[in-house]
């Protein structure tokens, strides 16, 4: 072995690194609370302030819960599809209004229609932070046992409804 | 006469600077906390900017982060308790110390592992000097020939075209 | 129009370019003299070419052309003159053509500066560097044209990005990239060297000045960076060893183990292999910055707007240009002969061993700047962690103390055999000194950590160690001791400020780590806080508008002793065109210490948030990197370098008459 050869070796294994670098996205970060019993929290609600909302009430269910604000952009984008999921599924999808105003959620609801079974409000944004939020929106799929199981990081996307979240809900309803 | 006037004159200069002018408050209650606070958001990492710490940023996560730590410290939590309460949230990636784990032991260990490597390098450059048969005593004259060429006095590129 | 002709000056140039990269290389290689002669007014012309297409482009920014989308991306009709001229290289196009015209400025001086250098090294040189010039340009014209048309065009431009907005942004990016793309004339040097087979001291001496030019503009290019930062962000820090700040500083140890090993293999003759390795690293490095920045795998503060389609194209190119480098090194280097032996105890052991520490400094902050994109790698981006400055601060200073104690000793010691106790003789006096100041300073100031003890001690043994170089260095000169001073060649000069700089540097980092001190403050008017002697008292703010921006400006003025000293004015921007907000800290520069006051939120109609600061020895920091950047440039004048090609021509004739 000619120990020249070593610069080079070592140059072409970074450079396979840096090649898979390129199709990762160095700002999607994987959530520590996958696994993890849902963050206890008491929310009034966004069409009924005097209600509370609890995770505790959603035992022995499947459900998602959609992290959204009137004032992000990408909410939109997804807007449609978790429309159209509310409409042809009965899984309940609980959202989380993040640091918005109250009145500018509802108006936004009442424009683009409303896919949730209900949404509360999280004026300051601590559930949020309870959540390990940094970017809304995002989705969490939480199982019969109230324990998170998956996170959707930005948008819900076809892909992700129809590759990842739609089977995992049917297998987390079996089980 | 000098030495009242002197006094007068100072009494009126600490009241002109009383009446004037008061004491700033700090932003925060404590020094010691502030300090704190401001130590622990410098190294946890701000998850929606590019590339800044909590302390930096002014993104609106960051700002309620800083809070949160405000908060905790003020409820008598520890620094420990305050990253832990921020890695459960949002994992290691918020911390710019990573721990050491199974998956962070090259990382720490990378920086000594290359100077021994180097080192050893060197050392079997050096050998290799020394074992490399040294070459026939030279006359007096070949060595301040080959000092000359070796400053590069006497060459100037012939054999470049081979 | 003006858009059209730089884009066809773009197109004109990447075809001399391909020329270049070609016939002067084949010439040499199979001795053809008329095509060996075309590098030198090929590289003229390219020059020209650049430059009208980076004048087009200057051009479209100062008219506001917004017709063409990095204009209207990147410039707004209110921005001042002075920031639409930097606005040019502000955008990830415009700063590639930046690049690209630092390269032909680069090979013109190239082909100005070495006529003397023998016909076939000067084309194969031209010729590299051609190659990476073509590199550059197609990925300029394939997924980069600055010149893009907007139709129909913006009505007004979105502004370029406040944060830029600084006369560290006229400055930082064109030294920055004149060290980078400097680096290619030493890798050219070695890939020319490599090709034709002849590796020596003399290769060393024509490598030798271009690559101290390259590494004092990467020092200054560094150094206004940080400055930057310190003025801009708003609190002071001066480096934050963000991803790309890290891809600036790598190519900087590489280069400053390349400048010591270039020293050895002109001397001595020895560590050729190393230094040619160096050379392509040093280059290689610069190359892998651009692809951080531009590609998107890391997440910096600097990150241009990115595109996979760029990443992969700078990907292919950096394999081709670093895979063929190193290919080539692979084959050539066992044919290298070893140089001039030398003993354990020696200069050169001395430099070695400071160049192995500079390199496992880089390769630490390699690790550390790439470790998160590995790891993310090989778990399929399920773990991700951030590597910042305590793992930084943690790595470094324990690798570049040792390299900063032998920085005293080196200059002492003897070429190919030196003694310890004579060192010992030399030197005691000087580490007496440090030692005491390290363990004094402390005490007399009321305590200090263990990071102060070493910074004081390492900056005072620097000090000492040089004063003693200097006394050796003038023993045996007869005359006056300012005669035998002026007697000693610039270089050995620009060696000794160089590393007085380092010792400035030190003492700045360690005093102001230890000393600063901050007030985060509630301030109403008449409002006032003392701190280390002086009292600030905020006055209150007043509206300003700028040429394009409102701010909000705030007074503080300083008492001491009572008495007004200074009147300071932070403000808190807005501009027009983004509404985004920048903080403008006020800062009084002194020797002895910055002053920095900076406006944070208001808190109501009459009081702001504030935030003082006082930095003893900040400045240092900043005036150790001029003067290591000065001492390269009094090297750079040495007689040797002035007289070589005269001295050369003369050579040449008699070898050619023998």
């Amino acid at each position: 072995m000619n120990r020249f050869l070593l610069p080079l070796g070592a140059f072409l294994v970074l450079l396979g690194f840096l090649f898979v670098g390129l199709k990762l996205n160095p700002r999607e970060v994987p959530s520590p609370l996958i696994g993890k019993p849902v963050p206890e929290f008491t929310l009034p609600q966004l069409h009924e302030p005097a209600q509370a909302f609890s995770p505790r009430s959603m035992r022995g269910r499947v459900w998602l819960l959609n992290v959204w604000a009137s004032w992000c952009v990408s909410c939109r984008d997804e807007h449609p599809l978790l429309v159209e999921f509310a409409r042809s599924h009965p899984v309940a999808v609980v959202g989380l209004n993040y640091k918005d105003k109250p009145g500018d959620a509802q108006a936004w609801l009442a424009q683009l229609g409303n896919p949730y079974t209900l949404s509360v409000s999280d004026l300051d944004g601590r559930v949020g932070i309870d959540f390990g939020v940094y970017g809304v929106p995002e989705t969490f799929v939480i199982d019969k046992q109230g324990v998170i199981r998956y996170k959707q990081i930005g948008p819900v996307t076809t892909d992700a409804l129809q590759g990842k979240i739609l089977p995992l809900i049917r297998e987390l309803e079996q089980g | 006469m000098r030495a009242p006037a002197a006094a007068l004159l100072a009494i009126l200069v600490a009241l002109g600077g009383v009446v004037g002018a008061r004491e700033a408050v700090p932003t925060a209650q404590d020094p010691v906390a502030a300090r704190r606070s401001v130590e622990l958001a410098r190294k946890l990492r701000c998850l929606v900017c590019q590339n800044q710490s909590i302390a930096e940023s002014n993104a609106d996560l960051a700002v309620d982060l800083r809070r949160q730590i405000d908060e905790q410290i003020a409820a008598g939590r520890t620094d420990a308790q305050v990253v832990a309460f921020m890695t459960d949230r949002y994992g290691d990636f918020v911390l710019y110390q990573p721990p050491l784990k199974a998956t962070t032991v090259l990382l720490w260990a990378g920086p000594a592992l290359l100077l021994l490597l180097a080192v050893l390098v060197l050392r079997r450059a050096l050998r290799q000097q020394d074992e490399t048969p040294a070459p026939a005593p030279l006359t007096g004259a070949e060595r301040a020939l080959a000092a000359r060429l070796l400053r590069g006095e006497a060459t100037a590129g012939r054999d470049e075209a081979r | 129009m003006i858009p059209e002709i730089g884009q066809l000056a773009l197109i004109l140039a990447l075809l001399l370019a391909v020329v270049q990269g070609t016939l002067p290389l084949a010439g040499a290689q199979r001795g053809v003299k008329a095509w060996m002669a075309l590098s030198r007014p090929l590289a003229a012309g390219q020059l020209l070419f650049v430059a009208v297409a980076f004048l087009c482009l200057t051009w479209s920014f100062l008219g506001s052309d917004f017709s063409v989308v990095n204009v209207a991306k990147n410039s707004n009709s209110q921005l001042p003159a002075h920031y639409r001229i930097a606005a040019t290289w502000g955008s990830h196009e415009g700063s590639m053509l930046l690049w690209v015209l630092m390269l032909s400025l680069w090979m013109q001086a190239v082909s100005i500066f070495s006529q003397s250098l023998p016909r076939e090294m000067l084309s194969r040189v031209l010729s590299v560097m051609g190659l990476i010039s073509v590199g550059f340009l197609l990925f300029l014209l394939l997924t980069s044209n600055p010149f893009e048309r907007l139709s129909p065009p913006a009505a007004e431009g979105n502004d370029l990005n406040p944060l830029l907005q600084d006369p560290g942004m006229v400055a930082h990016p064109p030294m920055l990239y004149m060290g980078y793309v400097g680096f290619s004339v030493a890798f050219a040097f070695a890939i020319a060297a490599l090709l034709g087979g002849r590796l020596d001291a003399t290769w060393a001496r024509w490598s030798r000045p271009w690559t101290t030019a390259a590494w004092c503009f990467l020092t200054l290019g560094i150094l206004i960076g940080s400055w930057w930062a310190y003025n801009e962000l708003g609190w002071g820090g001066w480096w934050f060893w963000d991803p790309v700040e890290n891809a600036s500083f790598m190519p900087w140890l590489v280069g400053t183990a390349l400048v010591h090993s270039l020293a050895v293999t002109e001397k001595r003759g020895a560590f050729k292999r190393w230094t040619v390795l160096l050379a392509i690293c040093a280059f290689s490095l610069s190359l892998l910055g651009t692809f951080l920045v531009r590609s998107g795998v890391l997440t910096s503060v600097h990150a241009f707007a990115t595109d996979p389609a760029r990443g992969l194209f700078i990907l292919v190119f950096l394999a081709l240009v670093i895979g063929g480098a190193l290919m080539l090194f692979a084959l050539r280097a066992p044919h290298v002969g070893g140089g001039g032996r030398f003993e354990m105890i020696s200069r050169e052991t001395f430099l070695l061993a400071n160049n192995v520490l500079l390199i496992v400094a880089a390769g630490s902050v390699l690790l550390g700047t790439l470790y998160p994109l590995v790891l993310d790698a090989l778990s399929g981006g399920q773990t991700k962690i951030s590597v910042g400055p305590p793992y930084f601060e943690a790595v470094f200073v324990p690798l570049m103390s040792p390299m900063v104690f032998l920085m005293g000793v080196g200059p002492v010691a003897r070429w190919k055999q030196a003694a310890l106790p004579e060192l010992w003789t030399l030197l005691r006096w000087a580490f007496a000194v440090s030692l005491a100041s390290a363990v004094l300073t402390p005490l007399a100031a009321g305590g200090g950590s263990w990071g102060l003890r070493l910074g004081l001690f390492l900056a005072i043994w620097i000090l000492a160690a040089t004063v003693a170089s200097v006394r050796e260095r003038i023993r045996n000169f007869r005359g006056a001791v300012h005669e035998r001073l002026a007697m000693q060649p610039r270089a050995w000069w620009g060696m000794t400020l160089a590393h007085l700089g380092v010792a400035v540097f030190v003492a700045g980092v360690t005093v102001v780590g230890t000393y600063e001190t901050e007030r985060d403050v509630r301030m109403a008017i008449g409002d006032t806080v003392e701190m280390g002697g002086n009292v600030f008292r905020f006055d209150g703010t007043t509206e300003v508008t700028g040429p394009n921006y409102r701010a909000a400006r705030g007074t503080v003025t300083v008492l001491r002793d009572g008495r007004e000293v200074l009147v300071l004015h932070p403000e808190k921007r807005t501009y027009n065109a983004s509404g985004m907000a920048m903080t403008e800290a006020a800062i009084s520069t002194g020797v002895l210490g910055d002053l920095y006051v900076s406006l944070g939120e208001p808190i109501n109609a009459r009081s702001w948030s504030v935030r003082i600061y006082h930095k003893p020895l900040v400045t240092w920091i900043w005036s150790g990197c001029v003067l290591m950047a000065l001492g390269g440039l009094l090297a750079l004048t040495d007689r040797r370098y002035r007289l070589r090609s005269t001295q050369q021509q003369r050579e040449t004739a008699v070898t050619s008459a023998a």
